[in-house]
């Protein structure tokens, strides 16, 4: 596979999975009610007419390159390696560095301009930590669309700085009060107005979870961060890496990275799980590591469930990451042991995340310091000869008040 | 002919439409549940769908969340739904389990089936399930003889109803209007031709349900469906209501004033163009 410069937007996979009706093996599919089947068939019709639309490539391309600032670089890391305990080198994607903040701006620019293709007026989106939440709105002040972001209460608390961020850009941010008001229930909440408001309405959905076409959709517009990264490491390292690090909680920026990799079987695929307090708490968000199959917001997957199908609250200190469900494709590349998934607790990211802070000076995301952690795991198992990509998704501006609480810096807030 | 099918059948036969009513289990109580789900048959209800509280509710408006909540921060379980059924079942009526799909598959489709038919239940509604995923329940229930009632909505294709219709048994969910359940204050005007899309594909009955909280509105969706369905219009009458004794009285009151409504159906309006 070579580095296309001519086409950043979007790249849509050969890729075997998922079928015509949205399956990856036993996983995906549409459990919807009946009222979103034709508007999931439209954004199915959307996408398949656009992914091979000249001119849609073209806007995206030009928007991926001046708007969001493509391609990302990669960056050695080796103070973080060595202070982290890895022999091996450690090299990141960085996302991070993608205006907004994250790689979430590479699926939200996608899905917006399909939002002006299909003659929609509104986006409405769901945001956990707020970073898809950002994108969202953003990219609909840029396209002048209406925006509609449900967000958790406890979440519009955690991370207050970005709810003002949406509301600077034009969005309304509906807290959501219902169950444990946190991603799963701003989902919910979504999918109610969706239902209502389908006709003049895009659900832009954040991750690579939710009925089918959104996983196959979410990863295309993502698969560029893996396909940039293979191509730099080819060229700037004259190798592949030994294994690819990720953080999963949908799992949006792990398949992003982890697409490109698939047919290089030299190459170990990790997704890195929030562990939160430990699996053995039971206070974690770890889904495909510590939960089982059911269906959850339109897909079946693996998700945090009890005994009778009622879905278990999950607990992260990460917001992006807690969320009881977890994407089909990575569900099915667990199963057919392709990649590999693990927990990381609250304390071993944050650990690793003040190591990057004071090593390489840069902040990253919570999330992705869930994959930072993991990617210092494989780096000492790895020995100096080997060579771990990791994906940078985030910065960590958003968290540095929670990670100020952690590490016990004064904020001034008071009592 | 299944319960269900001879519920709407009798209903047919006396000229008017079949009134279904709905409560979650275990609401507020599961005794006080089964007492007002009783009280809504001793008023006239004819089909009772009995829900089965679910952490994610993403079909479901505002009231009927807070009453699902509640079941379920009292204990509700998949065995308390079981013995509801049984419970209202003994009245009669024919008596359907309302429930998004995760519940089902992870107590095991064909085992829920099972238990469902020995607590005489006569089928499943299954909001959240399309056809095109039934495979595993449409085999279980044609095994435990349950029916399986999907649904439809106003923006479904007509090559979409067709292909709902032909995998339902019992009788076709109209969903009247596009969102979520709860009172509107007018019955979405797509019903009538969403019921009539219905007619041109499937013999089975059509029932409409959501936004129907009236007599009036009943008796308007009698004019044109074979059911009308009642959800969030009695859990309002039971969350307003001071004490038990009330909820019973209020129920039955509202029962009674639907089970008037759909005896005196009114005609279509004979269209007007301007």
């Amino acid at each position: 596979m070579t580095f296309d410069l001519d086409n950043l937007g979007l790249l849509p996979a050969d890729s075997p999975v998922p079928d015509a009706t949205g399956h990856f093996g036993a996983f995906g599919g549409r459990f919807v009610p009946e009222a979103l089947v034709a508007a999931l068939d439209e954004l199915s019709a959307a996408y398949a007419a656009a992914r091979t639309d000249p001119q849609f490539l073209a806007e995206l391309d030009h928007l991926a390159r001046t708007y969001t600032g493509r391609p990302t670089p990669i960056t050695d890391v080796p103070r973080f390696a060595a202070a982290g305990g890895a022999a091996a080198r450690v090299v990141l994607k960085r996302e991070d560095l993608n205006h907004t903040g994250s790689h979430k701006i590479n699926n939200v620019l996608g899905q917006a301009l399909l939002t002006v293709r299909m003659g929609k007026r509104r986006v409405i989106a769901e945001t956990g930590a707020g970073q898809h939440g950002v994108a969202t709105a953003t990219a609909a002040a840029l396209l002048g669309l209406d925006c509609v972001v449900y967000m958790g209460e406890e979440d519009t608390r955690r991370q207050a700085l970005n709810v003002a961020r949406m509301q600077l850009l034009g969005a309304e941010v509906i807290p959501v009060t219902s169950g444990s008001r946190t991603l799963k229930d701003a989902i919910n909440e979504a999918m109610r107005d969706w239902v209502t408001n389908v006709a003049d309405t895009h659900y832009l959905l954040g991750t690579v979870a939710g009925p089918h076409p959104f996983p196959q959709m979410v990863r295309d517009f993502h698969r560029v961060i893996g396909v940039e990264a293979r191509a730099q490491l080819l060229a700037e390292h004259g190798r592949l890496p030994d294994a690819v690090a990720a953080c999963v909680g949908g799992g949006s920026n792990a398949i992003g990275i982890f697409h490109a990799f698939l047919d290089d079987a030299g190459v170990a695929l990790h997704g890195y799980e929030a562990g939160g307090e430990g699996l053995a708490s039971g206070r974690h968000a770890a889904t495909i590591t510590g939960g089982s199959v059911g269906v959850l917001h339109g897909t079946r997957s693996f998700l945090l469930q009890d005994e009778e199908g009622q879905t278990i609250e999950s607990h992260s200190i990460s917001a992006g990451l807690d969320y009881p469900g977890v994407g089909p494709e990575h569900a099915y590349l667990a199963q057919v042991g392709r990649a590999q998934y693990h927990p990381v607790t609250d304390a071993e990211a944050m650990e690793a995340f003040g190591l990057l802070c004071r090593t390489e000076g840069i902040i990253p995301a919570i999330e992705t310091a869930h994959a930072l952690a993991g990617a210092l795991q494989l780096g000492r198992e790895l020995g100096p000869d080997g060579l771990v990509l990791v994906n940078c998704s985030g910065r960590g501006d958003k968290d540095v008040a929670t990670a100020a609480r952690w590490f016990g810096i004064d904020l001034g807030e008071g009592a | 002919m299944s319960a269900l099918h001879g519920a709407f059948a009798r209903a047919r036969a006396e000229r008017r439409a079949a009134l279904v009513g709905y409560l979650p289990s275990g609401f507020p109580t599961q005794a006080e549940g089964i007492a007002l789900a009783c009280a809504m048959v001793g008023a006239g209800v004819d089909v009772v769908e009995v829900g089965l509280p679910y952490s994610d509710p993403l079909m479901d408006g505002p009231v009927i969340q807070a009453a699902v909540h509640r079941a379920l921060t009292g204990g509700s379980s998949v065995a308390h739904v079981l013995g509801t059924v049984e419970a209202v079942a003994a009245t009669g009526a024919p008596t359907l389990v309302m429930s998004y799909w995760n519940p089902i598959e992870r107590v095991g489709v064909e085992a829920f089936a099972r238990r469902l038919a020995a607590a005489g239940g006569v089928g499943v509604i299954t909001p959240d399930l399309p056809p095109d995923e039934a495979g595993d329940w449409i085999t279980a229930s044609d095994a435990a003889h349950l029916d399986r009632v999907f649904l439809v909505a106003p923006s479904s294709t007509q090559e979409r109803i067709a292909a709902v219709a032909a995998a339902t048994t019992g009788f076709v969910y109209a969903a009247s209007t596009m969102g979520v359940t709860g009172a509107r204050a007018s019955v979405g005007g797509g019903a009538r031709d969403l019921v009539a899309r219905v007619r041109a594909v499937t013999d089975l009955p059509v029932a409409v349900g959501l936004g129907v909280s009236t007599g009036e509105q009943a008796a308007e969706v009698a004019g044109y469906a074979d059911g009308v369905i009642v959800g969030s219009a009695f859990i309002q009458r039971i969350l307003d209501a001071p004490d038990h004794g009330a909820a019973v009285a209020a129920v039955a009151d509202l029962a009674a004033e639907l089970a008037e409504g759909v005896r005196r159906p009114v005609a279509a309006a004979p269209q007007t163009y301007l």
